[in-house]
């Protein structure tokens, strides 16, 4: 099981605040597809994705219990 | 002192946390919330936080200053929820022995604050709203992470 941390406008799009998958293990870059395939967000491209507060490339392996997080381009300060 | 809040920033504590008997110059920066952007009227912002993941990336800021001025003591204070305008959205103290490092790091905290820290920012206007930062793809990043990042 993957816990996927949805934030700002893409927690709004989707309706929820995290997404569950079931998968044992897959790389950062099957996650943007399968996120593009099954929740249509137009802007996967644009969002980082930090697994256990870590941005991650496209390569990095994701194992189940890891706690992943879509990042938007940021807005603080 | 590096931490996302709820409540108003404290600017004098955040600036006690930095004190030191060898600075020579503390400079504090606090960003406020302004009214107008791009013409537009903001009646408020939300601001939201990957809160752990916020700490330790204000905390690693403060690293980066370290590892430049060793000799600087950095606070990072970043407060989330509804703020209005006027009010206090972040303050940042840097001490060092002499100005020009505390003004140098500074603004290096601030800039690095706008890339590498997971808060986002919503425009409340009168006639509607938006999360800034934005939908429009005009921040792409195409290393994977912001510069400066690594894995």
């Amino acid at each position: 099981m993957i816990r996927i941390l949805l934030f700002a406008h893409i927690k709004e799009m989707v309706g929820k605040e995290e997404i569950v998958l079931s998968e044992q293990q897959m790389s950062v870059r099957q996650l943007r597809e399968r996120l593009q395939h099954e929740y249509h967000l137009p802007i996967v491209s644009s969002l980082l994705i930090a697994v256990n507060e870590q941005f991650a490339t496209d390569d990095h392996m994701i194992y189940a219990g890891d706690v992943v997080a879509l990042i938007p381009p940021v807005s603080g300060g | 002192m590096f931490a996302i809040v709820r409540d108003p920033i404290h600017v004098a504590s955040v600036i006690e946390s930095v004190m030191d008997r060898n600075a020579g110059a503390i400079v504090t920066f606090l960003g406020t919330v302004r009214e107008l952007t791009n013409g537009k009227k903001t009646v408020y912002l939300q601001y939201e936080a990957y809160e752990s993941m916020a700490q330790k990336q204000l905390r690693r800021i403060g690293e980066e200053i370290v590892a430049r001025f060793p000799q600087a003591k950095v606070a990072i204070v970043h407060r989330i929820g509804r703020l209005d305008v006027t009010d206090i959205a972040v303050a940042i103290a840097v001490s060092t022995p002499h100005r020009a490092d505390a003004y140098e790091a500074n603004r290096y905290a601030i800039e690095r604050v706008k890339e590498i820290v997971p808060i986002w920012k919503k425009e409340h206007w009168e006639d509607g709203e938006m999360w800034i930062g934005n939908q429009k793809e005009t921040v792409r990043y195409d290393q994977g992470a912001p510069e400066g990042e690594e894995e």
